[in-house]
């Protein structure tokens, strides 16, 4: 069953999100990417290994990402390949520049924040904490211009 | 490579292997749905559940806001079922106060930018995106300078 737009349904793409969010999960354990103190070593260039976990994710999906949509009409449960709203402009550095030095501060960002709690790494929490009210606050500043 | 080792104290072949599991993750998204999926946009999407805010009444955040909530169940579900299975013990000594800030810092300057190191660093350039291919480096430089900068 697939609505209007041909778009899946709810739960259908949310069951192929949850797939893949366990995959991201387990990749960002195998490679370590969840403890803060890993990625902290990497932005002292102690271990590039972080350049390595982005360098073979980014790879993986570069081959994705140019070859689903030309060798499948639509995506395999329906919908379109997203043309994503892209604008270049002052936010994108700006907004880049809060966020790595963000990043600098704990060595922690969204993905491994929430994979963290599954690790047990519980003073992750206080990231996830963190996120969230810094994504309100853009809110806020979004909605008032 | 004996000459590599400085850069890689803790060897390479996990980061490689961790790397390919995530990139598996995101592409099994996109080929199935055809969304891009960075993981920012979750605290964005889940604020739509509770806040009145204009910016998170958009429709567009109601039509994401179950898939991206179980993409952090994934996300959260995958290293779970990894220290079950492995048996492995992770922690972190960084202050909660960094994390706190750091976090809200993270958070914000995500959302202005439009995503993080998932969105921005592998579905932007896997996309090919232009703003990524801008935003990628400069949260990278940022990154390093203030880890720098900081004791």
């Amino acid at each position: 069953m697939k609505s209007e737009t041909g778009a899946p349904p709810v739960l259908v793409r949310g069951a192929a999100a949850l797939a893949g969010g366990i995959l991201f999960g387990l990749g960002l354990c195998v490679s370590r990417m969840v403890r803060p103190e890993i990625v902290l070593d990497f932005l002292h260039l102690r271990d590039l290994g972080l350049l390595l976990v982005l360098g073979g994710a980014t790879g993986v999906s570069l081959v994705v990402f140019q070859l689903a949509p030309r060798a499948l009409k639509a995506p395999l449960l329906g919908g379109r390949f997203e043309p994503h709203p892209g604008r270049l402009g002052a936010e994108t550095v700006v907004g880049a520049a809060i966020f790595g030095a963000g990043w600098g501060l704990c060595g922690v960002c969204p993905g491994p924040a929430l994979a963290g709690l599954g690790a047990g790494l519980w003073p992750l929490g206080w990231a996830v904490l963190g996120l969230a009210a810094g994504a309100w606050l853009h809110g806020l500043y979004a909605s008032r211009r | 490579m004996p000459t590599l080792l400085p850069l890689f104290p803790r060897g390479w072949a996990h980061y490689l292997g961790g790397g390919a599991l995530i990139g598996a993750g995101v592409s099994l998204i996109y080929v199935s749905t055809g969304a891009a999926a960075g993981t920012s946009s979750f605290f964005s999407a889940s604020w739509s559940w509770a806040s009145g805010l204009p910016f998170f009444r958009q429709a567009r955040w109601r039509e994401e806001r179950v898939w991206r909530l179980l993409y952090a169940a994934g996300l959260i579900a995958g290293a779970l079922l990894w220290r079950l299975e492995t048996g492995t013990s992770l922690a972190t000594s960084v202050a909660p106060w960094r994390l706190l800030v750091g976090g809200l810092l993270a958070g914000f300057g995500t959302r202005l930018s439009g995503g993080c190191t998932a969105g921005h660093g592998i579905c932007g350039i896997a996309s090919l995106k232009r703003e990524s291919f801008v935003a990628v480096p400069v949260f990278l430089l940022t990154a390093v300078l203030v880890a720098h900068l900081l004791p």
